[in-house]
């Protein structure tokens, strides 16, 4: 009882700072829009911003629901792959010597550039998963790979010893040892794949198919609707700060009984 | 010559040599017999091969020159190993940590629990059997690591520098538990160290092996029978023993010319 209680408490203290540093700066923002009376189609104020999150909730949500699900659908995607192909390239240093290359050529190129061209060969909404896809899946994939191959050399010994099989050897070791990487990748995934999904939804924007927020973003740009344009980005950016919020409390829970990352210094 | 030329060995090492894809000879030429109920200890300077050796018998690598020949090759199979690491999984507790020669082997937790059970009652950790390995102290990771070795029944334990990384008061208790669970298991061991004391304490015999690798300098026989505590740390026989341990242990070192 105490012992939850005083969780609370340090919970409380390490989110009062930032809470307390925003509302000040919505405050700030309020009373310079206000006292120099901006017009709302320059900057609106975020009392604005709010009552249209609420006026527009219908249309804002359901949009933001189109584009978290293609977010989530892909980053589930990118995470299987990503931790397939890895494991498979642990397994055989040729094929991590052929595949090494693309990974990367997918990764330094830019999506923007990518998604006008899928496009033309895919609908819009397959075009956004294949893009948030791709920018997610090169971190789950190197971090895994890194993770496998960073096991302990006298555990490996160990395992020898033992005459370990392959899939025991993955199972038993290579596996959990490569666990806080492989969530590591996930983390910076979680962000990317948004960011895929959003950049893909405006590139397609003009094909006039989206629905999704970053499609409402442009919509509403064409519209000269700025309230809503800030009502859109606000939700986003609240999207990405709870997919990496979720992303780590998964990585706390299933890493703090044992990895230095994820104790508390002192327990 | 042999300690105990009656027996055959457990196993034989015949100008057993080392080199690595490097190029650089761990090990030229050495020849070793290991005797049941033994505990030789291969004492020499740093680079010696003496690692090399262990990881021979192990068959954690393949020696470049010469045979390993075992009596039985069953008991090839039959093998503990400690490392100069506990080398315990950190996401397994000290069970599982146990455990896992035999999960490895195939055989179900419930069958194997006994024997788990057995082996951390043997170094003294059954109070501790779900502590995580963060949680042990240097001196209890090592003793879970010598329980894990232990879990299979090894006709021959091999242990490298274990207890290398404790400090001297763990490392003498440590000491006294592995000549306890020696009389009581009487397993066959080699363990690889650097410091006379602790050859002298715990072996019957003591292999002195060159620097440059392979050549044995010399071979001293102790006393199976002789009671090993802190009195006989501190007698006669120990020091005419430690002082020849520490003679050969030069002269290995001199022929290098350092």
């Amino acid at each position: 009882m105490s012992a939850s209680r005083s969780n609370l408490r340090e919970i409380l203290a390490a989110a009062a700072p930032p809470l307390i540093a925003f509302a000040a700066f919505l405050a700030c923002w309020e009373a310079v829009v206000r006292l120099r009376g901006i017009p709302p189609y320059v900057l609106p104020a975020p009392s604005v911003i709010a009552q249209k999150l609420i006026d527009d909730h219908e249309l804002l949500f359901s949009s933001l629901l189109v584009t978290l699900s293609i977010t989530l659908q892909a980053l589930a995607l990118a995470t299987v792959c990503g931790a397939l192909l890895a494991l498979a390239m642990a397994q055989s240093k040729w094929l991590a010597r052929t595949l090494t290359p693309y990974a990367i050529m997918l990764q330094v190129t830019p999506i923007v550039a990518i998604a006008p061209l899928l496009l033309v060969y895919l609908s819009p909404p397959q075009a956004v998963l294949v893009c948030a896809f791709l920018v997610a899946f090169f971190p789950i994939l190197s971090n895994t790979a890194l993770g496998l191959a960073s096991v302990d050399h006298a555990l490996l010994d160990l395992f020898d010893l033992y005459r370990a099989s392959a899939w025991r050897r993955l199972i038993y070791l290579r596996a959990p040892a490569a666990l806080p990487q492989f969530l590591a990748g996930l983390r910076i995934a979680g962000g990317l794949a948004l960011i895929g999904a959003v950049v893909a939804e405006l590139a397609a924007g003009a094909a006039g198919q989206g629905t999704g927020l970053a499609f409402r973003i442009v919509e509403a740009g064409f519209r000269l609707d700025i309230p809503r344009m800030f009502a859109a980005l606000a939700l986003l950016s609240l999207t990405g700060v709870a997919i990496y919020g979720a992303l780590s409390l998964l990585t706390y829970y299933s890493l703090r009984r044992w990895h230095e990352s994820a104790r508390e210094r002192g327990a | 010559m042999t300690p105990r030329a009656l027996d055959a060995p457990l196993v034989s090492m015949r100008g057993v040599g080392k080199t690595f894809d490097n190029g650089v000879a761990a090990l030229r030429g050495l020849d070793l017999d290991i005797y049941p109920g033994e505990t030789v200890t291969l004492l020499g300077p740093s680079g010696c091969g003496k690692s090399t050796a262990l990881r021979l018998l192990a068959g954690l690598t393949q020696p470049t020159q010469g045979e390993i020949h075992w009596a039985d090759p069953a008991q090839r199979e039959r093998l503990g190993f400690v490392f100069q690491d506990a080398t315990l999984l950190p996401w397994l507790d000290v069970f599982a940590n146990v455990y896992l020669p035999l999960r490895l082997a195939g055989v179900p937790r419930a069958r194997a629990a006994p024997r788990v059970e057995e082996a951390l009652t043997l170094v003294g950790l059954l109070g501790f059997r779900d502590a995580l390995p963060r949680e042990l102290s240097g001196g209890m990771k090592m003793r879970c690591a010598i329980a894990r070795a232990l879990v299979t029944r090894p006709a021959l334990l091999l242990m490298d520098e274990p207890f290398a990384a404790l400090d001297e008061v763990t490392r003498i208790k440590l000491n006294n538990d592995l000549l306890a669970l020696k009389a009581r298991l009487e397993t066959t061991i080699v363990f690889v160290t650097h410091s006379v004391g602790e050859s002298v304490y715990l072996s019957t015999r003591i292999v002195v092996l060159a620097a440059t690798g392979g050549e044995v300098i010399d071979q001293i026989p102790v006393d199976p029978g002789v009671k090993r505590d802190a009195e006989y740390r501190l007698g006669p026989v120990f020091s005419k023993l430690s002082r020849r341990a520490s003679d050969a242990l030069l002269r290995a070192m001199g022929e290098d010319g350092s």
